[in-house]
């Protein structure tokens, strides 16, 4: 019986030459990640653990992301306890203001993150990484605590769903519209515990930013990672991001999956998910009335990458942002933000009545940056869209891709373009 | 070790954004954290919590964010136990980690009612409501993970 792509990995980091679904085990790790939310809870489980020093400076990633620039005087307390820890502990990658983005966008952009890795992250969204081909999973702050001393964690290993991708997508279609459309399928907890790998033909449609997409709302089905093979894509976007050596793992030919869905990019529409799960989803043309919303988020770890900025200012561009609805665009970093500078896309926004804030998660998670109140709905690029998680608990948020919430930020309503 | 207490009964896919709010994760005291536990589905359950009591949920409790300030907060206000149907992946990690009672028993996340006394006993994993009379078996944790449960969560597991 073979191993799957995951499988392989954690073998290797393990130092095993084969392991089986539901093992016990426990693995090197190659990047241990934290933010400005759970790492102050981290430093503070350190204090507990005898080994008071980390196992490697330049293998941890501290980020601040979340309440950053620091939105309140407790957010700016924790960001110094994590500033002060990086420079006692000489963490070599701590980015702060200036130097930031979100997370998931800046570990690979900075080439930190690379095929054939394994990563713990104390963030849900450290599943993104495996749209290189790394294994990466969210945890909590004491893994991510443990993992900083000693550069390990241990895992169970997974079984994995195959999920074999077809067909060339339309033109309006990304990689949200795919991850969507498989957590309508299979459901909040469809992939839960498991692997979800992805494979097929179709996925030579997919650009990087699709991947990254995909990978990232894996934890969204309940998933432990999502992983995409490593083609010539994504070989040319880590040499272009970082020099660090890589390693193609590919599933054996008889790896053993729990499921196998075969899905066709070619038959997919835009598709939004309805309060207050992911897994509530509709194509925009099964929306039978006309979703009014006040406010539009473009970006996230999910969707603020150049290309997400691209396809909403192409969709944008020329047209006014509808009279009752706030579109916020956050470019999920420093370059990304350049970039889409550079190619006047912050002035199609800015033209249009959008307005574009430095990176930050910020209202993704109801932080700031765009809190909703009572009975109001925002259409967002972001992940979760869970009772409150935006702001009030009777506001509403319907996820979507960046050509739906530029679309909709346009007509006012839910539409696509 | 034993657990005895009466039950808040919760639905499936309880979040870890309604468990503790993120407009709350600046705030680095425990108590002060815990003064908010699952305000946002059940603004009650903060008042009427007394140490012991026990969570019952459906499937996937603790899906969302990685936020170990979830657990931690449950912990904190004085629950026991957490018993459902599935949990969610990371909150599980947490929950071991932190050392959080949790166990996975789908019958008794059925049947199990909200105010109903409940006693668990984590060494046969054996879950009585006492107000019916019903028994309930949870799946045993594996040695690995029970060890680390034993030792108080990771840190000890790592210490020793």
């Amino acid at each position: 019986m073979g191993m799957t792509m995951t499988q392989k990995i954690l073998a290797d980091h393990a130092g095993l030459e084969k392991v089986e679904a539901g093992q016990l085990i426990e693995a090197k790790l190659d990047l241990v990640l934290g933010n400005d939310i759970t790492t102050p809870v981290a430093i503070n489980v350190m204090e507990g653990i005898n080994k008071k020093t980390v196992f490697d400076k330049d293998k941890i990633a501290l980020v601040m992301d979340h309440f950053i620039p620091n939105k309140d005087i407790k957010s700016a307390e924790n960001c110094k306890i994590c500033r002060e820890f990086a420079a006692s502990h000489e963490i070599s990658n701590y980015f702060d203001v200036g130097k930031m983005g979100i997370e998931h966008a800046l570990l690979p952009e900075s080439g930190l993150t690379v095929a054939g890795d394994c990563i713990i992250g104390a963030d849900s969204h450290t599943c993104t990484y495996g749209a290189l081909g790394a294994f990466s999973t969210g945890v909590g702050s004491t893994d991510m605590a443990a993992g900083m001393a000693t550069g390990k964690a241990w895992f169970k290993v997974p079984s994995a769903i195959k999920f074999v991708l077809t067909g060339k997508p339309g033109k309006w279609i990304s990689g949200k519209d795919v991850i969507l459309h498989i957590i309508g399928k299979i459901g909040v907890d469809g992939a839960l515990y498991r692997s979800m790998e992805f494979t097929g033909d179709g996925i030579q449609y997919l650009n990087m930013d699709d991947r990254f997409t995909i990978a990232n709302m894996a934890i969204e089905a309940g998933g432990k990672n999502g992983i995409f093979p490593v083609d010539d894509l994504a070989i040319e976007y880590m040499k272009a991001h970082g020099s660090r050596p890589y390693k193609v793992y590919e599933a054996d030919e008889d790896a053993v999956y729990d499921e196998e869905y075969v899905i066709d990019l070619s038959e997919l529409k835009p598709t939004v998910s309805f309060p207050h799960l992911p897994e509530n989803t509709k194509t925009v043309d099964e929306i039978g009335e006309k979703i009014q919303v006040q406010q539009a988020v473009i970006g996230s770890c999910t969707n603020g990458r150049i290309s997400d900025l691209r396809i909403a200012a192409e969709i944008i561009r020329g047209k006014k942002i509808a009279d009752n609805v706030r579109c916020i665009v956050i470019p999920a970093t420093q370059k990304i933000y350049l970039k889409a500078l550079e190619e006047g896309l912050i002035k199609d926004f800015i033209e249009a009545g959008a307005i574009v804030s430095t990176p930050t998660c910020g209202p993704c998670l109801g932080g700031y940056m765009g809190i909703l109140a009572a009975g109001e709905r925002c259409v967002s690029t972001t992940n979760r869209n869970f009772v409150g998680r935006m702001g009030h608990i009777e506001s509403e948020i319907y996820l979507a891709s960046p050509a739906v919430a530029a679309a909709s930020a346009v007509a006012g309503y839910i539409t696509a373009p | 070790m034993k657990a005895k207490g009466s039950v808040f009964k919760y639905g499936d896919n309880v979040d870890t954004d309604v468990i503790i709010p993120a407009r709350y994760l600046a705030i680095q005291d425990k108590k002060e954290l815990a003064s908010h536990t699952m305000e946002d589905i059940d603004k009650d359950f903060v008042s009427k919590v007394k140490a012991g009591d026990i969570m019952v949920a459906g499937k996937n409790f603790g899906c969302g964010s990685s936020r170990e300030h979830a657990p931690m907060v449950i912990k904190e206000s004085g629950v026991s136990c957490v018993i459902a149907e599935t949990f969610a992946r990371i909150f599980f990690r947490n929950a071991i980690n932190i050392g959080l009672p949790i166990l996975e028993c789908p019958s008794a996340a059925e049947a199990i009612k909200a105010g109903d006394e409940v006693e668990v006993d984590f060494d046969t994993g054996n879950i009585t409501d006492i107000t019916t009379g019903e028994t309930f078996k949870a799946q045993p944790f594996p040695e690995f993970m029970q060890k680390i449960i034993n030792m108080n969560g990771l840190v000890g597991y790592i210490n020793s």
